[in-house]
């Protein structure tokens, strides 16, 4: 198995509180990693280290072979490999549908505007929203504008997907038609690290699962262990709550 | 009653019509007009300019030594009178210019600057971190990201703030007299001096600068309206 992203001794302070202690994590290539937690626990430091938004303290994040912790002139051509999806979308309200799909790749001339635009309406094909093209996102449902959050890192063609609690901030009948997003990009083979508290998604779609509490991944295994036959008696009792 | 009518004549005719003093105050009115809007447009860029240095450098860490430099600018500017800077100015730093107009323009629209800088600074600060992230995390570099993606949402918290500063500065304007400026202040000045006669030279300048300043603010007004409209209609 090819790996993406090694994490390496990594620690992350904010001032005098301990975020993550000592994290050491590889991920292969087509893995689905969905990591759980209680809140406070450093799952979305973590994942917000993978692409240096948050600088580790210290450790080393490998992606794809290169050291990118100090690769501060190179981590731009970096993070358009890695494709990210926040709890709160994050779209661009002052530009369209369109214009937050295409803004990156034309502007980091990856692709010229015909193409790029050919590209954005094939993804929102892909997920029937093809009429939204030119709406602004505000005209747009919770459900919607997670869902175009997430075509706007696949146009950039990612090697991975991180994904921050994306549907946390959603209404309970919006959260089915993101998850059944994630799990088609799953499919297809994306790899693809997911912090989130659907269970559901996490047994049905992980290949592992991380339990993360104090700063430290607790426990990791493969969904059906993880959910059945929990060792560490953290997990167990945070199970017992959740399930 | 003849007499008020007479008197009123009278000091219509020796503020205005004798020896063309009219000429004194459109004089006056267009160095105001020159000083204000020049100086606005330096304010604007100079503000700009040092208010996006500023948040990259707190963004990312780099340009360490401009950052403070623009600092020291903000600070000595705000933290002075504009007479001052204005009297050091055409006496000390720009005596070889010998003209008091441009070097009005020059201090205040350096002047403006420094207030502008913390205004467009707010603005962006306004924006929520998470359009930044975003921008940031599909490999926009800092700089695109604020140009493109932060800069365009904070221009509605700018602009109010901007149009209060501009009002502020039409009105600032008046003391460019003590650089020898003729302007409209200095106008209505000079014109009481020589007549002996204040009611009417001083009034009418002050009636000038009135609806200057409330002409702008309306015009500001509906500005921020039509804003406010296309929020509504095409954000968030």
């Amino acid at each position: 198995m090819t790996e993406i992203i090694a994490v390496k001794n990594l620690w992350k302070n904010f001032g005098d509180n301990q975020v993550l202690k000592n994290i050491d994590y590889i991920i292969n290539q087509g893995e689905k990693i969905v990591v759980v937690g209680p809140s406070g626990s450093g799952k979305s430091t973590f994942l917000r280290c993978l692409n240096l938004l948050e600088t580790p303290t210290s450790g080393k994040i490998i992606f794809e072979g290169e050291d990118i912790t100090n690769a501060s002139k190179r981590l731009n051509k970096i993070r358009r490999k890695m494709g990210m999806v926040f709890q709160n979308f994050n779209l661009f309200p002052h530009l369209t549908v369109r214009g937050n799909i295409i803004l990156a790749p034309v502007n980091l001339k990856l692709m010229n505007r015909d193409e790029a635009n050919k590209r954005a309406d094939k993804l929102l094909a892909r997920i029937g929203l093809s009429d939204k093209a030119e709406t602004y996102p505000n005209m747009l449902s919770g459900g919607q504008k997670q869902r175009i959050a997430i075509l706007r890192s696949l146009a950039m063609n990612p090697d991975i997907m991180l994904f921050d609690e994306p549907t946390s901030s959603l209404d309970p009948e919006m959260i089915g038609e993101v998850l059944a997003l994630m799990k088609d990009l799953a499919s297809e083979g994306m790899t693809m690290v997911v912090v989130t508290h659907e269970m559901g998604f996490a047994r049905e779609v992980a290949t592992k699962v991380l339990f993360m509490d104090g700063g430290r991944i607790l426990e990791e295994a493969a969904p059906e262990e993880f959910f059945t036959a929990p060792k560490h008696p953290r997990l167990a009792d945070f199970l017992s709550k959740v399930l | 009653m003849r007499e008020v009518t007479d008197w009123l004549v009278h000091q219509f005719n020796i503020t205005f019509v004798v020896s063309n003093r009219y000429r004194l105050f459109i004089e006056g009115f267009r160095n105001t007009i020159i000083i204000a809007l020049c100086a606005a447009v330096i304010g604007i860029f100079i503000g700009s300019v040092v208010a996006m240095v500023r948040v990259y450098c707190a963004q990312t860490g780099r340009l360490k030594i401009i950052d403070i430099l623009f600092g020291a600018y903000l600070a000595i500017f705000r933290g002075t009178p504009i007479v001052v800077q204005l009297l050091i100015m055409y006496y000390i730093i720009l005596q070889s210019l010998h003209n008091a107009l441009l070097v009005a323009v020059i201090a205040f629209g350096i002047n403006s600057g420094a207030y502008v800088a913390e205004i467009v600074r707010a603005g962006i600060l306004s924006v929520d971190i998470g359009q930044t992230e975003a921008g940031r995390s599909l490999g926009l570099p800092a700089f695109r990201t604020l140009i493109l993606i932060v800069l365009p949402q904070a221009i509605k918290n700018i602009l109010p703030a901007l149009g209060n500063e501009f009002v502020i500065l039409i009105k600032e304007t008046s003391v460019a007299s003590f650089i020898t400026v003729r302007d409209l202040a200095r106008a209505g000045a000079n014109v009481r001096a020589t007549t002996m006669e204040p009611y009417f030279s001083l009034i009418f300048v002050a009636l000038v600068y009135f609806c200057l300043v409330f002409g702008v603010t309306k015009l500001l007004r509906i500005l921020e309206r039509r804003l406010a409209k296309s929020d509504r209609n095409n954000s968030r």
